[in-house]
C-alpha cells in the first residue's frame, strides 16, 4: 500500500522521539558489561561480566531488594485500586453537597510535599511500631498513590451514563450483579491503569521509603542510590537497568492489553500495532 | 400469562421544588395490550416508563400488576424488561451472551438456556451472528439483538423506549413490524413510549397522550383523528382547521357561515375542528364558495390553501384533482367530519 507523505513524516517523528527515549539507555547497557572504559574511548576497551554477577549473585542484595520492591509495590497498587475504586465511583458517578472540598482532600495528599507529611506519619508509626517495617513503607506508599488512582477512576466513571446498568437490572441483575457484570469488566482497563500507575509511583519511591524504613527496609532504589554515591558506573548501570524493567513491561503489557475498541481492525494504542 | 398494568396517580419530580416530570398519570394496560405513550420530547413519557420498570420512584402514586403493587419490588424482579432507544448492548460480550445475560442472572439452566437464546435469535434473525461482538454489528442488527435479550428472558411486561427512534427510515418499518409481531405471538403485556404519532398510530392498541407530564387523552389510535379531546390534541394529530364559533340548535354560526353539526353539540361557544383530507370540492349543506390561495405536492396528496370570505382552510386532496392557485371552487364541510370542541 502507498503511503501518504503525511504518514511517512508522521513516522519519522515517532523513530526521533523513540531514540530521544532510547539512546541514554545505550550508554547504560554498555556500562554493564565494560571492564574498562575511558574517556576518548567510544567503546569500552574491555569487557567483564562483573555487573551481571553483582545482579545475579546468590543471595545477594539485589535479589532481597528486588523482592521487597515488587512486594511494596504490588501490595500498594492492589490497596490504591481497593480504596481507589469506591472513591472514584463517587467522584464520577454522582453529584453531591461539597464535592469540590472532597475532591481538594482527596488530591492534598499529592498537593502538600510527601516530606512534609511523612515527618508527622514518622512519628506517629514510630509510636504505632510501623517504623522499619515493610508494612509501614507499604503504608506510607499509599500517601502519593491513592489520590492519583481515586482521580483516574474518577475520570473513569464519569464516562459512564449508567444505562448499561440499568438495562441490566429491567433484565433481571441485581445491583451487585450489575456491578459485577457489567460495570467492572467495563471500568477493567481504567482500573489497570490506575493500578499500574500505584505500582510505578511506589516502584520509584525512595525518600518515604528511606525515612519510614529507616534502611531497615532495602528497596531497588536504596541500592539505586547508594551505587550512583558510590561512584561505580557498571553496579549503577546494572541497577538500572533492573530498575527500569517493570516500567518496560508494564508499557509493553498496557500497548497490548489496553486496545480501545478499533472498528477499522487498528490495534493497539494510537495504532502502535497496527502494520502499514 | 397476560398481566395487567394499572398506573394510578403517579407522579415524579426530579427536583423537589421543580415542576413535576410526571402529573398523577392514571392509566390501565389490558393483559397483552401494546399501549403507546406518545408525546413531544419532555413531556415525561420515558419518566412512566421509568417508573414501570421500577429505576425510578414515583414521588406519589401507585403502580400495580394484577392488582398488587410493585412499587417495593427492585427493578430485577419485577419482570419488565427494558428496551432502549441505544441498543445498550453489553461490549465485553458477543451476541448469544447479550441475549443470554437475563437467564444468566436468574441462574437458569445453561442447557435450557443456551436453546433459549438460539430460539430468540432465530425470531429476530441473528441466530448466523452469534458469536460477533456488538461492535461488529450495524445499528438495526443491535437493536434487535436488544429485543431478543428482553425477550429471552419472557417478562411479564415489555417497556420499549423509542427503540426504532435511531433507526433510519427503512429499517424502522421493518422494526416496527417484527416488534408488533413478536409482541402479538408472546401476548406481552407491552408499553412503548415514542413522539412520532405515526408510530403509536401503527404498533399500538392505545395510545396514552402525554404533554408536559399530563395526559390528554388515553384511547385508541382512531379516536386522536375522529374526537380528539382537546384542540391542542387534534393539532398534534395533524388537524389544522379550527372555526370558533356559538353553537345553539344543532348548528354553529362561524366566521365562515352557518355549519349544521350531524351530532348533537352543547350550546355556547365552541371550537369546531374538520381534518384536511375530510374537506370536499362539491356542493350541498355546509359547502362555501372559496379560492384557492396556495397547492403544495406531496406526491401521495396535494396540500391547499383555501381562502373562503371568513376563514382560511387547509386541504389535503388525492394528487389527481389539479387545481391552480386563483382558481375558483366550492368547499364542503360534511356535517359527519366536523368535531365540536368546547371553548
Amino acid at each position: 500500500m502507498g503511503k501518504r507523505p503525511g504518514r511517512r513524516r508522521a513516522n519519522a517523528g515517532i523513530v526521533v522521539v523513540a531514540a530521544l527515549v532510547a539512546l541514554p539507555f545505550v550508554p547504560l547497557f554498555l556500562w554493564t558489561f565494560a571492564g574498562e572504559w575511558r574517556f576518548p574511548d567510544l567503546l569500552p576497551s574491555e569487557w567483564s561480566p562483573r555487573g551481571i554477577h553483582y545482579l545475579l549473585e546468590p543471595g545477594g542484595r539485589v535479589f532481597e531488594a528486588s523482592a521487597n520492591s515488587l512486594l511494596i509495590a504490588g501490595a500498594v497498587a492492589l490497596a490504591s485500586v481497593a480504596v481507589g475504586l469506591p472513591a472514584g465511583m463517587a467522584l464520577g458517578g454522582y453529584a453531591f453537597r461539597l464535592k469540590g472540598l472532597v475532591v481538594f482532600f482527596i488530591l492534598l495528599p499529592i498537593l502538600v510535599p510527601p516530606l512534609a507529611s511523612t515527618m508527622g506519619i514518622h512519628l506517629t508509626f514510630i509510636r504505632l511500631g510501623l517504623a522499619d517495617t515493610a508494612f509501614g513503607v507499604f503504608l506510607v506508599h499509599l500517601v502519593p498513590t491513592v489520590p492519583y488512582t481515586a482521580i483516574i477512576l474518577a475520570s473513569v466513571f464519569a464516562d459512564r451514563t449508567g444505562e448499561l446498568e440499568s438495562a441490566a437490572r429491567t433484565l433481571g441483575a441485581s445491583a451487585w450483579q450489575a456491578f459485577r457484570h457489567v460495570t467492572l469488566p467495563g471500568v477493567a482497563p481504567g482500573v489497570a491503569v490506575a493500578g499500574l500507575f500505584a505500582f510505578l509511583i511506589s516502584w520509584s519511591q525512595y525518600i518515604l521509603t528511606v525515612l519510614i524504613g529507616g534502611g531497615q527496609v532495602v528497596t531497588l532504589p536504596m541500592l539505586l542510590f547508594s551505587a550512583a554515591s558510590g561512584n561505580d558506573p557498571v553496579i549503577t548501570s546494572a541497577l538500572a537497568l533492573v530498575f527500569v524493567a517493570p516500567a518496560v513491561l508494564v508499557l509493553v503489557v498496557a500497548l497490548r492489553y489496553l486496545k480501545p475498541e478499533a472498528p477499522d481492525g487498528g490495534k493497539g494504542l494510537v495504532g502502535l500495532g497496527k502494520a502499514s | 400469562m397476560s398481566v395487567r398494568l394499572e398506573l394510578e396517580g403517579v407522579s415524579h419530580r426530579y427536583a423537589r421544588d421543580g415542576d413535576p416530570a410526571l402529573a398523577d398519570l392514571s392509566i390501565s394496560v389490558e393483559p397483552g395490550e401494546l399501549v403507546a405513550l406518545l408525546g413531544p420530547s419532555g413531556c415525561g413519557k420515558t419518566t412512566a416508563l421509568k417508573v414501570v420498570a421500577g429505576l425510578l420512584a414515583p414521588t406519589a402514586g401507585d403502580v400495580r400488576v394484577d392488582g398488587r403493587s410493585v412499587l417495593g419490588t427492585p427493578p430485577e424482579r419485577r419482570r419488565a424488561a427494558m428496551v432502549f432507544q441505544k441498543p445498550l448492548l453489553f461490549p465485553h460480550m458477543d451476541v448469544a451472551a447479550n441475549v443470554g445475560f437475563g437467564l444468566r442472572m436468574r441462574g437458569a439452566p445453561k442447557k435450557d438456556s443456551a436453546s433459549r437464546v438460539r430460539e430468540a435469535l432465530r425470531q429476530v434473525q441473528m441466530e448466523s451472528l452469534a458469536n460477533r461482538r456488538p461492535g461488529e454489528l450495524s445499528g438495526g442488527q443491535q437493536q434487535r439483538v436488544a429485543l431478543a435479550r428482553a425477550l429471552v428472558t419472557d417478562p411479564q411486561l415489555l417497556l420499549m423506549d423509542e427503540p426504532l427512534s435511531a433507526l433510519d427510515a427503512n429499517l424502522r418499518s421493518e422494526m416496527r413490524d417484527l416488534v408488533k409481531q413478536l409482541q402479538r405471538d408472546g401476548g406481552v403485556t407491552a408499553v412503548f413510549v415514542t413522539h412520532d404519532q405515526e408510530e403509536a398510530v401503527v404498533l399500538a392498541d392505545r395510545i396514552a397522550l402525554l404533554f408536559d407530564g399530563v395526559l390528554q387523552m388515553y384511547d385508541r389510535p382512531q379516536a386522536f383523528y375522529d374526537r380528539p379531546a382537546s384542540r391542542a390534541v387534534a393539532g398534534f394529530f395533524g388537524a389544522t382547521n379550527f372555526l370558533e364559533g356559538r353553537a345553539a340548535n344543532g348548528t354553529v354560526r362561524t366566521p365562515l357561515g352557518k355549519l349544521r353539526l350531524a351530532r348533537p353539540a352543547p350550546t355556547g361557544d365552541v371550537v369546531l375542528t374538520i381534518r384536511p383530507e375530510a374537506l370536499r370540492l362539491e356542493g350541498g349543506e355546509n359547502s362555501f364558495a372559496a379560492r384557492i390561495a396556495s397547492a403544495t405536492y406531496l406526491g401521495t396528496q396535494v396540500d391547499y390553501t383555501l381562502e373562503t370570505g371568513g376563514a382560511r382552510l387547509r386541504a389535503a386532496l388525492p394528487p389527481h384533482v389539479r387545481l391552480g392557485v386563483g382558481e375558483e371552487v366550492t368547499v364542503r364541510l360534511p356535517p359527519e367530519s366536523l368535531w365540536t370542541l368546547e371553548r
